[in-house]
């Protein structure tokens, strides 16, 4: 039977964010021994507000030299809480927090690790893993007999853990961090210059904008400062987060006009992300497969283009409309506003 | 006064993304269809590390570019032919597959031996640079276990910046998540960076470049070490393309107001 330990970190306020407890919720479902480790500031709030989740054991790593997301301090945490759970799968959710130390984690224990998994099973008894290759291209399902098997789950592919709060005896691991493992200190967090938040992970709407925004109109001149208004009062309006083409992305090195917040963070697709949202809206989108993969995990799909042969949303999209945008958007920006 | 470093950048070879792929079964597991017959590139993300190694070495004097990179010794050739024109670097070669279907673990340990058998290197001025994933496994992992095998305990993944300042210390932007990026400060090398896009444009093709730098990427595609990996303990119990084909709904003619009006109720919809 497996020990499955669920690594989580609290938030900068102490609470444990939706990703966790969707992965919390995976591991309870797998059967066996579930055993919790908390790293935070202090991790008694978050395991009292899991404390039903049927876990046998907590562990935790407090202090304020585990408030801030580092390689060092994180990865000794981690190693110190699976050296004294001795887990035989451990599972993380794939934040970027987990995501920057959990392989190097599995490296310590001797184990393996899967990243990016969007799904774990049992069948027949053994643990499978599901996950994407060659960046969402292909869909595998994995199994392993090396132990521990380490894996961060994907947010958004799980419900979360409905356990109740109550009181959860925390077992403290003492971590001593070495000389070299302060070199490294977090200063800060930075947003992106613009003038207003354009990713939001839990928005339910993706808008992608592609590189026709900034092409010449049918009056023969490009309109970018007119579209960059549009996009910004539709993503106002709708709180949809911002998802842009590589060669939209790509503009301003080419030395061209640009939408002044668009950067490498909102880019999708085979060199940017494949963000999870229940819809999605292209427009002005052209391209292929690797494109394409930008909204693979997006549920409903519609496009507006001029080409009605558009690859991008021709057996992708579940609506095309073969429109201008920049008129379409500006109408729909008329209708959002007279809405509120 | 400047710090030179010793930059290693580890990255493999890719199938171009514009080609269709579709994964067979082989004796040893999934493979790609056609596999050797298909054009590759540079790992996109570790070509932006590259770049990013590059520019930094030419601001730094005395700083020198590795470029370890594990995949078939042909098809190694067919790609250095086109990175040797873009930025100077040496190339330290490994004859293996570049599969992403092999095990991250049995890759790193091949990388870390190679860096470990670069002559004179110096693992406390090392700089160990990569894409933070890789465009065929895109796992996030071999560089973090390269790392581990080096013993270089400041990692960091996502990159988009990475300042040298005058002090010696290294400040770094890490993207996480909500389009934020974690801004953190090091010390001093040894660092592992795992690079998202960074900041640096492609540079154009420099033939000069490409002739200096092909004079040493010859001998060293020459004395490749074989590298065996595989993916030893993994099963695959499916691989397979996503299936769904959506059948679209083309709306041609429909004035612009109809088409506004039909998104907002679409966008509205619980």
């Amino acid at each position: 039977m497996d020990t499955i330990l669920v690594l989580l970190h609290t938030e900068a306020d102490g609470t444990l964010a939706k990703p966790a407890l969707e992965a919390l919720g995976a591991a309870a479902e797998l059967g066996g021994t579930l055993v919790v480790g908390l790293i935070g500031k202090d991790v008694q709030p978050a395991a009292d507000s899991i404390a039903s989740c049927g876990a046998a054991k907590y562990y935790g790593v407090s202090g304020d030299e585990f408030a801030q997301a580092r390689y060092s301090s994180d990865a000794a945490a981690a190693e110190a809480i699976c050296k004294e759970a001795n887990p035989t799968v451990v599972i993380v959710p794939a934040t970027s927090r987990w995501n920057r130390v959990l392989s190097g984690v599995a490296h310590r224990l001797g184990g393996r690790v899967d990243t990016h998994v969007t799904g774990v099973s049992r069948t027949e008894g053994a643990l499978s893993a599901a996950r994407w290759y060659y960046r969402q291209r292909m869909e595998a399902v994995v199994q392993r007999t090396h132990r521990p098997w380490c894996i961060a789950l994907e947010a958004g592919c799980h419900e979360a853990c409905a356990a109740g709060a109550g009181k959860a005896t925390v077992e403290n691991v003492n971590v001593i961090l070495s000389e070299a493992a302060r070199q490294t200190t977090v200063t800060g967090i930075k947003t992106v210059a613009a003038d207003q938040q354009t990713i939001r992970p839990d928005a339910k709407l993706l808008f992608v904008t592609g590189a026709g925004w900034t092409k010449k109109q049918p009056d023969g001149k490009a309109h970018v400062e007119e579209a960059a208004k549009i996009i910004l009062e539709f993503l106002q309006h709708s709180q949809a987060s911002l998802g842009g083409t590589k060669s939209l992305v790509d503009l301003g090195g080419e030395g061209q006009t640009v939408l002044p917040f668009m950067t490498h963070l909102n880019q999708i697709g085979q060199t940017g992300s494949t963000p999870r949202h229940p819809k999605g809206l292209s427009t002005c989108c052209h391209g292929e497969e690797p494109h394409v993969i930008g909204w693979r995990f997006v549920n409903e799909r519609r496009a507006i283009n001029l080409d009605p042969n558009c690859p991008w949303a021709h057996g992708k999209a579940d609506v095309l409309y073969v429109a201008d945008a920049l008129q379409v958007m500006s109408k729909v920006n008329e209708l959002l506003a007279a809405k509120k | 006064m400047s710090t030179p470093y010793q930059i290693v950048v580890c990255g493999s070879i890719v199938p171009d993304p514009l080609q269709t792929l579709e994964p067979i079964a082989t004796p040893n597991g999934p493979a790609l269809k056609n596999e050797m017959m298909l054009p590759a590139v540079l790992d996109p993300w570790a070509k932006h590390a590259l770049y990013e190694a590059a520019n930094l070495a030419s601001k730094q004097p005395g700083s020198k570019v590795y470029l370890v990179s594990l995949g078939p010794k042909a098809k190694l050739q067919q790609v250095m032919m086109t990175m040797a024109q873009k930025v100077p670097f040496e190339l330290v070669a490994i004859d293996g597959s570049s599969s992403g279907f092999t095990e991250a673990s049995e890759v790193a340990a091949a990388l870390a031996a190679a860096i470990k058998a670069i002559p004179g290197v110096d693992l406390t001025r090392l700089l160990l640079f990569g894409g933070w994933e890789s465009a065929s496994r895109g796992a996030g992992s071999t560089l973090q276990m390269v790392g581990e095998q080096l013993g270089i305990i400041n990692q960091f993944q996502g990159v988009d910046k990475l300042t040298c300042n005058a002090d010696g210390t290294l400040e770094v932007l890490e993207r996480i998540e909500g389009g934020k990026h974690q801004v953190s400060k090091c010390s001093c090398p040894p660092a592992v960076l795992g690079w998202a896009t960074g900041m640096l444009p492609e540079p154009p093709n420099n033939p000069q470049i490409g002739m200096v730098n092909m004079r040493s990427i010859m001998p060293a595609l020459q004395k490749a070490q074989p590298a065996a990996v595989g993916a030893q303990g993994l099963s695959f119990a499916s691989v397979s393309l996503p299936k769904q084909q959506r059948t679209t709904k083309v709306i041609k003619d429909m004035p612009a107001d109809e088409i506004a009006s039909e998104i907002v109720a679409w966008v509205s919809q619980d």
